[in-house]
């Protein structure tokens, strides 16, 4: 076993640095710059039953240390990734995560029925995106909804389980629990906090859609904490996101308690961040004399 | 084709106006492989997002980029000096697309909209330029476009030089005279609406370089989506970074 390998819901990563879901498409685009199998894995655009064309533009904001985004899940559809977008991801060689929202539970199920049929990797269920108004981080916010969709999603699902968790919501550790009991066999989190930015000559929103969801290094120290947290109330595996940019970042993660981490703003700086990442890991854990990078999960000792 | 991520030295970075700026990078392959009416994307220091400049002359191994100042990333960019490095992505996106281009093209360019028209004269026989800006002092590239195109009108919204108001009143003009065979342009939206109803009009081809706030700059992460209505576009959408910024003005859905 490599170093860096490690194994989250009975699939084996070959190392513990995947790209979050929408940042990196469905991985062609990056894979002009470096081949995209050098990455553990990619957490596909998040994918809805049907088309979406997505919120307005502008869906972007530059904040202190991070971005605002108001993409709002525009995607082409389930049968259009199957046909189109998947096909050509699974033969990266990187494991593939499909990223699977909705905005009801029933549609939610049918596009994760597609899911399961097709030769994906493993499903990561969206309860968490800030920039729809219906479903999405509707289910997320509350400890019954959340348990509700993960149930009939479970019921359908033939592959490996993520859901992936708001940190727009009171008790993290509540949802995260209510998840793992309906038979979620991993966690990702987190997704985006909820943000405005108001144009002061303008006197409008800088985001068309008025609010957005913020991510980048500013809500770094909120994902630590909520993985930290979320870590001592959990047996399943956690995947850690949230303004990761560097090894080290990914390296305090795993220390909070994450299994793997997700990179996504991160590469709008630098696309290059997660290869970075992973070589910076690598000698870090060479250093520290480890066996395999998994000893990190969860090894800060918190303060009695 | 494959994109590239390079360490440019700055050659020159120089004041050309009230918050413009000419800046002149060096890299060979990106110069080799980069077409006109295509864009870069710059690291600014410590910000997350890198800074969409479109190109403005293309060199043997350089590439000339004239940006204005418009907020912290744009101003960290203008306090760079010569002999510096830039971490740059490129060369991104479609440009104007030039083939069996008549002699008779029409460039227009509006305010910062400008700079990307200069490679595209360059890359043209003979155009003519017509260029529109609030005001004189806010005038950029005029000796340039002089030198690269067969003719030249300046507008200015105040009247301070040139044709006193829009450069669609020289455009209008210029088609009842029976010389304009492509219509290629870059500016502000109301412009660039102006110009692609006058080019429908009159059954003139027409393609517009369109700006959007963006994310990734190749295409990944959707942010910079306009709606346009070619079929191939899924979602109804193209995006500028990978799509555009060019477009056939046909296929522009103006909002």
């Amino acid at each position: 076993m490599s170093l860096l390998q490690v194994t989250i819901a009975g699939v084996d990563f070959k190392n513990p640095v995947i790209a979050a879901s929408g940042a990196y498409g469905f991985g062609r685009e990056y894979n002009r710059l470096y081949p995209i199998g050098k990455l553990g894995g990619v957490s596909c655009k998040g994918t809805t039953l049907h088309t979406r064309s997505g919120n307005p533009a502008p869906r972007i904001a530059e904040t202190p240390s991070g971005i605002l985004n108001s993409v709002g899940l525009e995607n082409p559809g389930v049968d259009h990734v199957l046909e189109f977008d998947l096909p050509w991801i699974l033969k990266q060689g990187t494991v593939v995560i499909s990223n699977v929202a909705g905005s009801t539970v029933e549609e939610t199920c049918a596009t994760v029925e597609k899911f399961s049929e097709s030769k994906t990797d493993m499903i990561e269920l969206n309860i968490s995106c800030p920039n729809v108004k219906q479903g999405g981080a509707a289910f997320g916010v509350c400890a019954d909804s959340a348990a509700a969709v993960t149930r009939e999603v479970r019921r359908v699902c033939k592959k490996p389980l993520i859901v992936k968790l708001s940190p727009n919501v009171a008790d993290i550790g509540e949802i995260a629990k209510a998840v793992e009991a309906e038979g979620a066999d991993a966690l990702s989190l987190i997704n985006t906090l909820t943000g405005m930015r108001i144009d002061i000559k303008t006197r409008r929103p800088i985001l068309r859609n008025n609010t957005g969801g913020l991510s980048g290094p500013a809500v770094f120290p909120v994902a630590v904490r909520m993985v930290s947290e979320v870590y001592r109330q959990v047996q399943i595996p956690i995947i850690g996101l949230g303004g990761v940019a560097s090894w080290q970042d990914g390296v305090e993660m795993m220390l909070a308690g994450a299994s793997a981490i997700q990179v996504g703003t991160a590469m709008f700086t630098d696309p290059f961040t997660p290869l970075k990442i992973i070589d910076g890991m690598e000698e870090y854990v060479r250093e520290q004399g480890l066996s395999n990078i998994s000893e990190l999960t969860g090894a800060a000792k918190l303060w009695e | 084709m494959n994109y590239m991520e390079r360490v440019c030295p700055i050659a020159a970075n120089e004041p050309i106006g009230p918050g413009f700026f000419d800046l002149t990078v060096q890299s060979a392959d990106m110069a080799r492989a980069a077409a006109c009416g295509q864009f870069v994307n710059i690291r600014c220091g410590a910000k997350t997002l890198r800074r969409p400049i479109s190109i403005c002359e293309i060199g043997e191994d350089t590439l000339r980029l004239v940006y204005e100042v418009k907020g912290e990333g744009t101003a960290w960019l203008s306090q760079r000096k010569a002999g510096e490095n830039l971490e740059i992505l490129g060369p991104l996106g479609q440009g104007f697309k030039l083939k069996n281009a008549p002699e008779n093209a029409v460039l227009i360019g509006g305010g910062i909209g400008t700079p990307p028209m200069l490679q595209t004269a360059k890359a043209l026989k003979n155009p003519t330029a017509i260029l529109g800006f609030r005001t004189r002092n806010l005038m950029i590239l005029a000796d340039d476009f002089a030198a690269a195109c067969g003719a030249v009108h300046i507008c200015t919204d105040d009247g301070s030089f040139g044709h006193h108001g829009f450069v669609t009143d020289v455009l209008k003009q210029k088609i009842a005279e029976g010389t304009c065979g492509l219509i290629l342009a870059c500016g502000p939206i109301p412009m660039l609406k102006n110009v692609a109803a006058i080019a429908e009009e009159n059954g003139i081809p027409c393609q517009v370089s369109l700006e959007q706030r963006m994310g990734c700059g190749i295409g990944a992460c959707l942010t910079c989506a306009c709606k346009n209505k070619n079929p191939m576009y899924v979602t109804g959408n193209a995006h500028v970074c990978k799509n555009g910024p060019v477009f056939n003005a046909k296929e522009v859905i103006w909002e």
